[in-house]
């Protein structure tokens, strides 16, 4: 039954707007919208809650992504030089620089940030609410690294940072070394020497002759490490391995104040077994946490030089204002186009202007939850493509009118209308698709989250606007069919009552022969 | 019914005077003026305490060697430099320690100059509002993939239409004609923002290649609801039996489609107009490139790509080449 149908529709898409409203209301809509009004703030009732965005299984989205444009911050663009080494795996070198930096940035506590690797031999690192110099001076500091080991109490037992399973704040050694749990929450401290001249020294990466790091395989063809130290390093490693080889005790890398882990996410700690002095060796590591752990060892921090080769700040304020400047000039263009639709096409504008509403409330749930990262040039996208929902609605309703004039009835007018437009409809929208895929590309191969935010937008938008413009507004005029207002033919069109009053011909495709005149 | 296809020849010396101030000023010396994306250097935008003029700032700025520099004021008092690459930030590889940067050095010797800095709320503040520096090996790529980026475009949609209107004959011409509309956009928007360099120092950047291909997507968009309708009239009348002449069918689809695109243009100019007007001034002259690129793309879906879908059919070339016999075979459609 047709009539159920339009029905159960109908249901879907008043409950698909009121969820999308739900997610996407903001939490203080004084900031976009007139005063005069007084609009819900966060609220809930009972499992509803509106201005609080939304948490789904787990997938929290509390507000918009936005891009550094609007929410201020910095972005690097990081190059490889290879003009020192050229012979490196360029590769392998850029996916550990990309680990060194996200390190870097998490250790100072951005949220948000992004970092990865674009185009061939470049690194992006977005940064919100971080200066340039700031983001600079972290990112680029030189790594230290440290030899790490146990803290032990007075009685050898190892100390935790925070209560164990059983609550207890230490562990018996024999314990923490069997238990990464506990090596996780153990406190490590830096091995230290006594120098020549009686100087406590830590033990860091300064000390290693980087020339000696090699991977190579034992008799029994497992991968081991060899390192070796400097003469200093000798002395000093010589004095603490002394020390923790007796009984064998594990040592852990730092590098930045975080331990160097192996690619099972544990934390990589060999024990020390026997003293070591200028040269050692790491044994007991898979093939892939040897080669990480010598890279590491060896750069200390990036494995090749990188460049700063561009950069962009904008300060926090400045993207502040430009959101609120764009969304209410956004929702007036919205308001002139429904205002349009209303006054040109009547009750069928009247409905796309309900459609438009329903497209703009599940676009936007859309780029929240996803969540698609909103920039200025992102929200001009959605506004054009609001252009497209209601692009699609008028091809549809000019097709309605032609047929109402060729004397159709009103059902099938509305349903000739729909099916004729949509072929246009598709291979229009097809062509503004493939002009997504290609600016996505594009502005991928150099990072540009401005130019990424622009296709994405555009992209779901018109996915969007197509459902709008197709499901939306049929059913709603689908709905109507039966009732009284349908009797009214003025309601679609002044225009149209005329044409069937005198009832003009069909606009006709004349058969001409060669040379005929008219 | 309006005969769009018996002027076609009108149009497209309109076209082409419309075309030529654009052309003109891209060939002159300076036709682009390329932003820091596509020729590397430095934009910087900043606040000041005191009132201050562009001519104050740019003696300030030579002062600190950079005589190069252009200023542009905003409405709020903002000033926005471009100069060349300000030193600090790219050197010293491997980029060690934090920089002294010479922007840093700007920012102080700016900020005692004119009362000291402001962020964009007007709040006392120690930097510029807003930094942007890409040096050469960075400009030179994106220029490459932006040409790039519009060829594989241009070639995907030619591609589309060929296929999608694989069922009337001759189907490439249709993506040809939809095609040549867009380098008539292409054309006329790159003009556009050459003579908009020229009198207010608009540059190209990547939010303008950006409005490039949202124009290319628009344009062909323009074209294809029009070459559908010819399609579908076409096929019509194919198996009613008639025989049609390309002409009368792309003129009666124009007529059919013309109140949806002045229609699908006035809703979109619309809201640009509204966004250009209230919204922030960081994406005004990309939307206003937006929009001269869409009113181009709605007048060369009508005027151009289908009149030459016309023109391609009646021989309109060939008989120009053979030296405008005035005799034509076929008289034109005149007005019903």
């Amino acid at each position: 039954m047709k009539q159920r149908q339009t029905q159960i529709l109908l249901a879907i898409v008043f409950l698909l707007t009121v969820f999308s409203v739900c997610v996407v209301w903001p939490s203080d809509p004084d900031r976009y919208l007139p005063d005069a009004v007084p609009w819900p703030k966060a609220a809930c009732a009972g499992p509803i809650c509106i201005g609080k965005g939304i948490d789904l299984f787990g997938a929290e989205r509390r507000e918009m992504r936005l891009g550094l444009d609007l929410k201020g911050g910095t972005r690097l663009v990081l190059e490889a030089d290879l003009s020192q080494q050229p012979d490196v795996n360029l590769d392998e070198a850029l996916n550990t620089a990309v680990d060194v930096v996200e390190r870097r940035v998490n250790a100072f506590g951005v949220a948000e940030s992004i970092t990865e690797r674009v185009g061939a031999n470049r690194i992006s690192v977005q940064l919100p609410g971080i200066s340039a110099e700031e983001a600079i001076a972290k990112i680029g500091k030189t790594a230290q690294l440290q030899f790490m080991e146990l803290a032990r109490d007075p009685s050898g037992n190892v100390i935790l940072t925070q209560p164990g399973p059983n609550g207890q704040l230490t562990a018996s050694f024999a314990d923490a070394i069997q238990n990464q749990a506990l090596l996780e929450i153990a406190k490590w401290v830096p091995v230290a020497a006594t120098d020549d001249n009686g100087v406590r020294r830590e033990l860091t990466g300064a000390y290693l002759d980087r020339s000696k790091l090699a991977v190579q395989p034992n008799v029994a063809g497992l991968p081991v490490l060899n390192f070796g130290m400097n003469s200093e390093g000798a002395k000093l490693l010589g004095q603490a391995t002394a020390r923790l080889s007796n009984p064998s005790q594990p040592m852990a890398f730092f590098l930045d104040n975080e331990p160097i882990r192996g690619t099972d996410g544990q934390i990589i700690a060999p024990l020390v077994r026997s003293q070591i002095t200028d040269q050692g060796s790491i044994s007991g590591l898979t093939l892939g946490d040897s080669q990480t752990l010598a890279t590491l060892l060896r750069t200390g921090a990036f494995p090749v030089p990188l460049v700063v080769v561009q950069q962009d700040e904008v300060d926090a304020t400045l993207g502040d204002e430009a959101v609120v400047e764009t969304v209410e000039a956004g929702l007036i263009a919205i308001l002139i186009v429904m205002t349009f639709m209303v006054l040109y096409y009547r009750l069928p504008g009247a409905l796309a202007a309900l459609a438009l509403f329903v497209y703009v409330s599940l676009t936007l749930a859309v780029y929240k939850l996803l969540p698609v990262t909103i920039t200025s040039a992102g929200m001009a996208a959605f506004v054009l493509s609001v252009g497209m929902a209601v692009d699609a609605n008028i091809l549809i309703f000019e097709r309605m009118k032609e047929e109402l004039r060729l004397g159709r009835s009103l059902v099938g007018a509305i349903d000739a209308g729909f099916s004729r437009a949509w072929t246009s409809i598709r291979d229009s929208n097809a062509a503004t698709v493939i002009i997504c895929i290609i600016l996505y590309w594009f502005g991928d191969q150099f990072g540009a989250s401005l130019v990424k935010g622009f296709a994405l937008t555009l992209f779901f938008g018109v996915l969007v606007s197509m459902f709008s413009a197709i499901v939306v507004t049929k059913t709603f005029l689908h709905a109507l069919i039966g009732t009284p207002v349908m009797r009214h033919l003025w309601l679609f069109g002044s225009d149209v009552e005329e044409a069937r009053r005198i009832s003009a011909p069909p606009i006709p495709i004349t058969a001409r022969r060669e040379g005929a005149e008219s | 019914m309006i005969d769009f296809v018996g002027k076609r020849n009108w149009f497209y010396v309109v076209s082409l005077l419309v075309l030529i101030p654009g052309i003109v000023s891209l060939i002159l010396p300076g036709g682009l003026h390329r932003g820091i994306e596509f020729s590397s250097g430095t934009t910087f935008s900043v606040r000041f305490a005191e009132d201050v003029s562009e001519v104050e700032l740019r003696d300030a700025l030579a002062q600190l060697g950079h005589d190069e520099a252009r200023i542009q004021k905003t409405p709020q008092g903002r000033m926005l430099v471009r100069t060349d690459l300000i030193g600090g930030a790219t050197q010293a590889p491997p980029f060690g320690p934090a920089l002294p940067s010479e922007r840093e050095d700007l920012e102080t010797a700016l900020g005692q100059r004119f009362g000291g800095l402001l962020d964009s709320d007007g709040n006392p503040s120690s930097r510029f509002i807003e930094f942007s520096s890409v040096s050469s090996s960075v400009s030179s790529d994106i220029g490459r993939n932006a040409a790039l980026a519009i060829l594989v475009a241009s070639l995907a949609i030619l591609i589309y239409i060929t296929l999608s209107f694989v069922s009337v004959p001759k189907p490439v011409r249709y993506g040809a004609s939809a095609i040549f509309a867009l380098g008539h956009d292409v054309l006329l928007t790159l003009g556009a923002a050459s003579i908009l360099g020229r009198i207010a120092g608009f540059e190209i950047d990547t939010l303008f290649i950006t409005a490039m291909l949202t124009i290319v997507g628009f344009s062909v968009h323009d074209s294809i609801v029009v070459f559908d309708r010819v399609r579908e009239n076409v096929r019509r009348a194919e198996s009613a039996g008639y025989e049609v002449r390309l002409a009368d069918a792309v003129n009666a689809s124009l007529n059919q489609t013309l109140g949806r695109s002045l229609n699908t243009s006035l809703t979109v100019v619309l809201s640009l107009v509204a966004l250009i007007l209230l919204g922030g001034d960081t994406i005004r002259d990309f939307l206003i490139i937006m929009l001269v690129g869409l009113v181009s793309g709605t007048y060369s879906s009508i005027f151009v790509a289908s009149q030459l879908l016309v023109s391609w059919d009646e021989g309109d070339l060939p008989r120009l080449l053979g030296r405008f016999r005035r005799q034509r075979p076929h008289a034109v459609e005149s007005p019903a």
